[in-house]
C-alpha cells in the first residue's frame, strides 16, 4: 500500500519495461483511439450531432487503458457515465459508439441510452450509469451472482466497478463496500481519482481524502496507483482480481490522474486555477507516454504516425457510420422496454385517447 | 416592474432572503464554487461567504436530512438538489421526515426548508435525468409543491416558500430558466396554495402548470386567431391544489384539456380530470382530456423523445377533437347545455 499524498508522474525515473514491445504499442494506440474518439466527439457536439450530456475520458486514457488490459472476456465492467474510453477499451466497434452518441439505431443501445449508457452484454460491458452511484450496488449485486453459482479459484469472473472521486461520498458506496467486505465479494472498486467532482476538488469533499483508505472501515484492502501509467494501473488491477478471483475479496485501486477539461463538454471550467490546468496538462498521459515509448525505442516517429493515422482512419469512419445511419424508429417507442409482455401495456402517443371501447 | 429571466428572478430572491434573515442559508452541491449546475446562485458565494452558501459532496440523502435537522433547530436552509432525479436519493429524508415531523410529534416542530429543483425532460438527457417526479411529493400529506411557470411567479412563491414554516418543494424547469417576463420590485410574495386564470377564455379551458403553461399560452394564441377563445389555467401550486379556480373556469367554458409534461397513468393530470368529473359534470360539453407523456423511460434519440413528450401540437390536436366532440363552432358561447 503506497502513501503518498500526492503521488505524480514518476518523473525521469522510467523504468525499463519488461513488457513486450508489442503490448506497448497497443497500450499507446487505444489511448491514443481514445483521445481522437473523444475529441471528435467534442467536435460532434459543437457541431449538435451529439445531444445531452457529453462527459468525456480526455486525461484518463492511461487508467482506461490499464484497467481494461488487466480484465479478461468472461470479467464484468460497470462503470459511471464517463464510459466512451471504456467502451471502446473494451472492444466495442468505435462506429457503433459513436452511433450511440448520435442517437441513432445503429448505435450499441439502438440511440436509446447516449453517451451516458454504453452497454455491450457479450463483451461484458454492463453499462455505463448517469446517476452517480447509481452503478456501485448492482456492480457488488454482479459480484454477488459470481459467488452464487461458482467456485472461487484462478478460473473465476470477477467484477470491476468504475466510479469517480467525488461518488466516494454518497452512501450507496458506502454502504456496497459493506455488503461486499462483509459477504467476501469477487469485486474490485476503481476510484479514478482525477481530482474533480464537477467543480469540487476532493480536499472539499472528502473527510478522508486518501480515498483507497476508504475501505478501511470495512477491512477492505486499497492501493493508490498513478493513473497516468498504463502498466502500473494493469498490474494493480491484476493483482486485485486476483485476490477477487482466488480469496473472493473485495479492494480498491484508486488511480491518480487529472481531468483534461470541463467536467462535461459544455463546462468551461472557469473555476479552475491556472496552475491546475497547468498541472494536468503536464501531467497529460498520451504524450508522456509518446515520449516514454520513444525515448525506449519501443516506437519511433515513423511508428507513431503511422499510429495517428491508423487512429484517424478508424474515427474518421465511425463518424461516417454514425452519420449515415438511420435514426430509430418512432413506431418503436414502446418496445424493448418490458420484458415479459402482458395485456393492456402502455402504447399511447401524447394526447391519444386513453380508452376507446369497442 | 423590470424585465428578466426566470433564473435571474429566482437568483435575486435568493439574495434578497438572505440579506432579510441569517437564519436563511443556501445548501446543495456544486452552488458555490460552481455557481450552480444551472447558475441559478451565480455570486451567492462570493457575496454571502461559505457559511450561508454551503457547498455540499455529492450525498442527497446527507445533505437533505442535514438541512432538516437544522430548520427543526429554526434554521430555514434552501436546498438545491441539482435535478429531482437525483431527489430520489434523498426521498426517504424529504418524505419519510421532513413530511412527517410535524404531525408525527403534535405539532411541537416545524420544518421549515425549500426544496429547489428543476425536473423535466427535452434535453435529450435521457431516461434517469429527464423525469418529471413531482407528481410523487405532490402525493404526500406534510409536503407543499409549487411550480411556478414565469419569472414574476417564481419571485413570488419562491419567497413564500422560503418564509413558510412547513417543507416546500420548489419545481423549476430547465426550459423556464432563459423565459423572460415582468418581475415586480421590491416585496412580492405570493401564496402557496392557489392558481391563476393567466389567459381569458370562453370556450375552453386549458389547465397546465410549470412549463406546460408557455405552451398552453401559445398555442391559445393560435386558437384565438381562428376565433377560439381559451381560458388558460396555471396551477402553480400542485400541493395544496387550488380545485374551485379551474372548476370554475370549466363551468364557464364547458370544455377543459389537461396538459403536463409528467407521464399520463396517475398523473397531475388524472387528479385534475378526476376533480372536474366530480366538480363540473353537469357543465361538461365535451370529455375531459389529458395530454401527457407517453408512459416511456425516455429514450435518447431525438425522434423518440419528440416523440414521447407532449407539445404544442398533441395539445392543438387534442383541443380540436374536444371541440368537435361538442360539434363546437367559433363565435358559439360555451356552457349552454346543463347548467
Ligand atoms: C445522485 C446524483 N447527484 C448528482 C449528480 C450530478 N453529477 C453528475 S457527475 C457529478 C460529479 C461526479 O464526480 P466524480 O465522482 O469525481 O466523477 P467524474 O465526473 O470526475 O468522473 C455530479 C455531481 C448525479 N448525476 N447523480
Ligand atoms: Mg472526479
Amino acid at each position: 500500500m503506497t502513501d503518498t499524498k500526492r503521488p505524480t508522474r514518476a518523473k525521469g525515473t522510467v523504468k525499463q519495461s519488461t513488457e513486450s514491445a508489442e503490448l506497448l504499442r497497443e497500450f499507446y494506440e487505444q489511448m491514443v483511439l481514445i483521445r481522437e474518439f473523444e475529441l471528435r466527439a467534442g467536435e460532434m457536439y459543437a457541431r449538435a450531432k451529439i445531444g445531452g450530456y457529453c462527459h468525456l475520458n480526455l486525461g484518463e486514457e492511461a487508467t482506461v487503458v490499464g484497467l481494461t488490459a488487466a480484465l479478461r472476456p468472461t470479467d464484468y465492467l460497470y462503470t459511471t457515465y464517463r464510459d466512451h474510453g471504456y467502451a471502446l477499451a473494451r472492444g466495442m466497434d468505435p462506429g457503433a459508439v459513436m452511433a450511440e452518441l448520435f442517437g441513432k439505431e445503429t448505435g450499441v443501445v439502438g440511440g436509446r441510452g447516449g453517451s451516458m449508457h454504453m452497454f455491450d452484454l457479450a463483451k461484458r460491458m454492463m453499462g455505463g450509469y448517469g446517476i452517480v452511484g447509481g452503478q456501485i450496488p448492482p456492480a457488488t449485486g454482479a459480484a454477488f451472482a459470481i459467488q452464487y453459482r461458482s467456485k472461487a479459484g484462478k478460473d473465476s469472473e470477477a467484477v470491476m466497478c468504475m466510479l469517480g472521486d467525488g461518488t466516494t461520498n454518497i452512501g450507496a458506496f458506502h454502504e456496497s463496500l459493506n455488503l461486499a467486505g462483509l459477504w467476501n465479494l469477487p469485486i474490485v472498486y476503481v476510484i479514478m481519482n482525477n481530482r474533480l467532482g464537477m467543480g469540487t476538488s476532493v480536499e472539499h469533499a472528502s473527510a478522508e481524502p486518501d480515498l483507497y483508505k476508504r475501505g478501511s472501515a470495512y477491512r477492505i484492502e486499497g492501493v493508490r496507483v498513478n493513473g497516468d501509467d498504463p502498466i502500473e494501473v494493469r498490474d494493480a488491477a491484476l493483482a486485485a482480481l486476483e485476490t477477487a478471483r482466488v480469496k473472493r475479496r473485495p479492494s480498491i485501486v484508486e488511480a491518480m490522474s487529472y481531468r483534461l477539461k470541463g467536467h462535461s463538454v459544455v463546462d468551461p471550467a472557469r473555476y479552475r486555477s491556472k496552475e491546475d490546468v497547468e498541472l494536468a496538462q503536464e501531467n497529460d498521459p498520451v504524450p508522456a507516454f509518446r515520449a516514454k515509448m520513444l525515448k525506449q525505442k519501443v516506437l519511433d516517429e515513423k511508428a507513431v504516425d503511422a499510429i495517428h493515422a491508423k487512429v484517424d482512419a478508424i474515427v474518421d469512419k465511425a463518424v461516417e457510420f454514425a452519420d449515415s445511419s438511420p435514426d430509430p424508429s418512432v413506431s418503436e417507442l414502446f418496445e424493448r422496454i418490458y420484458a415479459t409482455p402482458v395485456p393492456n401495456m402502455p402504447h399511447s402517443y401524447p394526447g391519444d385517447p386513453v380508452v376507446v371501447l369497442s | 416592474m423590470t424585465e428578466m429571466t426566470y433564473r435571474q428572478a429566482l437568483n435575486e430572491t435568493l439574495r434578497a432572503e438572505l440579506k432579510r434573515d441569517d437564519n436563511v442559508y443556501l445548501i446543495g452541491e456544486e452552488i458555490g464554487v460552481f455557481e450552480g449546475s444551472y447558475k441559478i446562485t451565480a455570486g451567492l458565494l462570493k457575496e454571502f461567504g461559505p457559511r450561508r452558501v454551503v457547498d455540499t459532496p455529492i450525498a442527497e440523502e446527507g445533505f437533505t436530512g442535514v438541512a432538516i435537522g437544522s430548520a427543526m433547530l429554526g434554521l430555514r436552509p434552501v436546498i438545491e438538489i441539482m435535478t429531482i432525479n437525483f431527489s430520489l436519493i434523498a426521498i426517504d429524508q424529504i418524505v419519510n421526515h421532513a413530511a412527517k415531523m410535524r404531525a408525527m410529534f403534535g405539532g411541537e416542530v416545524s420544518v421549515p426548508i425549500v426544496i429547489r429543483t428543476p425536473g423535466g425532460g427535452g434535453q435529450q438527457l435521457a431516461a434517469t435525468h429527464s423525469q418529471n417526479l413531482e407528481v410523487w411529493y405532490a402525493h404526500i400529506p406534510g409536503l407543499k409543491v409549487v411550480a411556478p411557470s414565469n419569472p414574476a411567479d417564481a419571485k413570488a412563491l419562491l419567497t413564500a416558500a422560503i418564509r413558510d414554516d412547513d417543507p416546500v418543494l420548489f419545481l423549476e424547469n430547465l426550459g423556464l430558466y432563459n423565459l423572460k417576463g415582468d418581475v415586480p420590485e421590491g416585496e412580492h410574495v405570493g401564496e402557496i396554495g392557489r392558481a391563476a386564470v393567466v389567459r381569458q377564455g370562453t370556450d375552453l379551458t386549458v389547465i397546465s402548470y410549470s412549463r406546460g403553461v408557455v405552451t398552453s399560452l401559445e398555442v391559445a394564441e393560435q386558437f384565438a386567431s381562428r376565433g377560439v377563445s381559451i381560458e388558460v389555467v396555471d396551477l402553480r401550486s400542485l400541493r395544496p391544489l387550488d380545485r374551485e379556480t379551474f372548476c370554475a373556469s370549466v363551468r364557464k367554458t364547458s370544455r377543459a384539456v389537461i396538459f403536463e409534461d409528467d407521464l399520463l397513468s396517475y398523473g397531475i393530470g388524472a387528479e385534475i380530470a378526476a376533480t372536474l368529473g366530480e366538480g363540473v359534470f353537469d357543465w361538461l360539453d365535451a370529455p375531459v382530456r389529458r395530454v401527457a407523456a407517453a408512459e416511456v423511460p425516455l429514450p435518447y434519440a431525438k425522434p423518440l423523445e419528440l416523440a414521447a413528450m407532449p407539445d404544442a401540437d398533441a395539445l392543438t390536436k387534442v383541443i380540436n377533437e374536444t371541440l368537435a366532440a361538442s360539434a363546437f363552432k367559433p363565435g358559439s358561447t360555451g356552457g349552454v347545455t346543463n347548467g
